[in-house]
């Protein structure tokens, strides 16, 4: 699942970071990197860009780019969830 | 002895830097590089300089801040780097502080916003993160002045006694470690040929991202292909690219230097009170009707109360010591031309020019109170999705709608957007939005030749100039600005109360700025204008402005306007006289016409609705005024650039008016 999926409230634990170059730099920079908690914390009012919460902070980005990061959901609590396929939401 | 002031976005660099220098600032230039960097010195050290580079999250080769910030230390070689860090936020700001303890500078690190982490019941023990990282550690509140005096003498000690950082690797053993070791092996000769920091090197060799100093390390090809051969069998045991692997790295000795050392005790004030703030301001429906709201404000405040008041305050008094100096020239029987030039020429001047000054100081204090609150980084949010399509993103938003009162506050508010190239575009559409100052003519036009139609007329003419401004924007990504923007991922800070020394220094610098642009530029335009229209071509001091020089040239380059419809003389040279500001195009051509019945008559007399039509997309279109010009060079950093752009605004506007005189053609006479 990718982190565009990931619906505002939840939690997920990123597993991979695509994209290149630039973005990509920019990304790991920020500490988006592997084994790191994300929260999704609101959709802009046009549907793009989210803001996201990470490391004790706040960062915005477009769904395009955070389509290229891989997350595995948790439930609220930040407790892994029960592995059912990929249909966790 | 100089020092480097480098952090991240957000962290306080800027209220820092006012702390460490008070007043004692000027804008330093580096030879190359167009991004500014302000210098100034340590207060009660008149030896002791500190550069203020720019906000940065990491040190690569993808942005010219980045590469402004990696080339001053390179090359420069500061006597120490002060690295400030949002305690609040201490593993992303880390990231860097990392990347600068590879250059392999003394450099003592500013723990900045230590009395928010107190005050949420939190703790940082700092002589472990001290013996951690390597370097000292001086825990400080930029805002409130906490611990300035005990951050100055720490750098100064560290930097006169040449103590490097402590630390420099932070890799664990395995497969990363292995491989950071191999390459400095190889390249350890090189690095110091090349008067390059050993870890650094190899650092920009594993992310690849920085031709520039691998260039510099001259290896040969044995070496580039041992070195390959070492990051893809990292790559290969780690499971990470080589560019999630070092990332990996950093991060992971973060935590370990964080954890016991950093206590967090609850979720922080700041945070929740964040949350309940952007509630309201970034809500799914009150967002974007709240930012308009803001918007509407800030330019009802300026233009019709705080500043329009200031403004003709400042009118009434220039005038007023006009008009003394002018009975006190006549009393003293002085020359009418060296009177004139005095009146019409330095006062009406520079005074026009001047009574921008309130205006752009009331609206910086309006943008830098958005800026410094953390709400334009919510704007940026909100609307980066509106901007994407032409290539910029949510922040360019408030400089181009500034462009709609005035271009040249609009272009110096570009001074905010994080990325280069978003600035010069966005600088290069800003003159599109339609400034105030061209609203008389849209009237006076409308009123003479569209009664029933001014207010479609002036809408349409808003509307216009911003389709034509999309259009140049998708040209310019398509060619000039082609290839990736700088990706937007943008931290969303803390709401924070602004602080006062910070926002009182920058209306002083803005006003600065601009009163030098005012004496300098503008000052010699307005000045040429004012002799053009003294004297004739043999420098008789003319009788009426028809026969001045200027008149002559407006003749002169009247044919040119011929195949839009309007070739007469008085409107080319009106045309000229609004180079100087935009208002003078009415009352030039009011004075050149004397036509009975005031300018309005003489419009209806002198153009037709197809040709009065296409005067209007001209001067919609056509060069800003000089204040604004002059702003633009300011900001392009090129006074060829700055021309460049009232070429290519007036052949844009040729076209136009030409276009739209012939589409005109087809529908009216």
């Amino acid at each position: 699942m990718t982190l565009d999926k990931l619906s505002a409230g939840s939690v997920g634990v990123i597993t991979a970071v695509g994209g290149e170059g630039a973005l990509r730099c920019r990304l790991l920079d920020m500490g988006l990197i592997p084994r790191t908690k994300v929260k999704v914390v609101k959709t802009a009012p046009m549907g793009d860009p989210v803001e996201i919460r990470l490391r004790d902070y706040a960062l915005t980005i477009r769904l395009a780019d955070a389509a290229l990061i891989k997350v595995r959901p948790l439930n609220g609590d930040g407790e892994e969830k029960e592995p059912v396929g990929g249909a966790a939401t | 002895m100089t020092f480097a002031l480098v952090g991240n976005q957000n962290s306080g660099k800027t209220t820092l830097f006012n702390q460490l220098t008070g007043a004692n600032q000027h804008v330093g230039n580096f030879p190359g590089v167009t991004v500014e960097s302000k210098s100034g010195f340590v207060r009660g050290y008149k030896d002791v300089e500190v550069v203020d580079l720019p906000g940065i999250y990491s040190i690569r080769a993808y942005s010219s801040e980045e590469t402004v910030t990696r080339d001053f230390i390179l090359n420069n070689k500061p006597d120490g780097i002060i690295n400030i860090v949002d305690a609040t936020n201490i593993e992303r700001n880390l990231y860097l502080t990392l990347q600068l303890i590879e250059l392999r500078i003394p450099m003592v690190l500013a723990l900045n916003m230590m009395d928010e982490v107190r005050s949420n019941g939190g703790t940082i023990d700092i002589e472990m993160m001290s013996e951690r990282l390597g370097i000292p550690v001086v825990p400080i509140s930029a805002a409130k002045n906490e611990g300035i005096d005990e951050l100055i003498r720490v750098a100064y000690e560290t930097a006169s006694k040449r103590e490097l950082p402590k630390i420099y690797d932070f890799c664990s053993p395995g497969p990363i470690h292995r491989c950071i070791h191999a390459i400095c092996h190889v390249i350890e000769d090189h690095a110091q040929d090349a008067d390059l920091p050993l870890r650094f090197a190899t650092s920009k060799l594993i992310e690849g991202d920085d031709d520039k100093i691998i260039s510099r390390l001259n290896l040969d090809k044995n070496e580039l292909e041992l070195i390959d051969h070492s990051i893809v069998e990292m790559e290969k045991e780690h499971g990470l690219d080589c560019n999630a692997a070092l990332a990996d790295m950093r991060y992971s000795f973060i935590e370990s230097v964080c954890d016991g050392a950093v206590v967090k005790a609850r979720e922080s004030k700041e945070h929740l009170r964040s949350a309940k703030i952007d509630l309201v301001l970034t809500n799914k429906y009150a967002a974007i009707p709240i930012f308009f709201g803001v918007m509407l404000l800030i330019f009802y405040l300026t233009f019709n109360v705080i500043g329009k008041f200031l403004q003709d305050l400042l009118q009434s008094g220039i005038d007023s010591l006009s008009s003394v100096t002018e009975t006190a020239l006549t009393s003293f029987g002085t020359n009418e031309i060296a009177k004139s030039l005095v009146i019409d020429g330095l006062f009406a001047g520079v005074g026009s020019v001047l009574s921008f000054l309130p205006i752009i100081v009331v609206l910086f204090f309006f943008l830098s109170i958005l800026e410094d609150t953390g709400y334009m980084a919510r704007i940026a949010f909100v609307m980066d999705k509106s901007l994407r399509k032409i290539g910029l993103s949510g922040r360019s938003i408030v400089p181009m709608l500034i462009g709609f009162g005035c271009t040249v506050p609009a272009v110096m508010a570009t001074r905010t957007l994080s990325s280069e190239r978003d600035r010069k575009m966005t600088i290069l559409l800003t003159p599109y939005m339609s400034c105030s100052a061209k609203i008389p003519i849209y009237a006076v036009f409308s009123a003479a030749l569209f009664p029933k139609y001014a207010a479609l007329v002036m809408i349409g003419l808003y509307i216009f100039g911003i389709l034509v401004g999309i259009l140049i924007a998708l040209l310019m990504n398509h060619s000039m600005y082609r290839g990736n923007p700088i990706p937007f991922v943008m931290e969303l800070p803390n709401y924070r109360f602004p602080s006062p020394k910070t926002v009182a220094m920058l209306l002083w610098d803005k006003a600065k700025d601009f009163i030098t642009k005012a004496f300098t530029i503008i000052f010699f335009a307005t000045l040429a204008i004012w002799f053009f229209s003294t004297f004739d071509i043999r420098l008789n001091p003319v009788e009426s402005q028809s026969s001045s020089i200027l008149a002559s040239i407006g003749a002169f380059i009247a044919p040119i306007f011929a195949p839009l419809g309007f070739g007469s003389w008085q409107v080319s040279t009106s045309l000229i006289t609004g180079f100087i500001a935009k208002e003078s195009v009415i009352s030039t051509l009011g004075i050149l016409t004397s036509a009975p019945g005031g300018v309005v008559n003489a419009i209806s007399q002198m153009f037709t609705p197809r040709s009065g039509l296409s005067f209007l997309i001209f001067t919609l279109l056509y060069t800003p005024c000089v204040a604004a010009v002059s702003a633009i060079c300011r900001e392009l950093h090129s006074k060829l650039k700055g021309i460049g752009v009232v070429v290519f605004q007036c052949v844009t506007a040729w076209i136009f008016a030409f276009i739209v005189y012939q589409i005109a053609g087809l529908f009216m006479v």
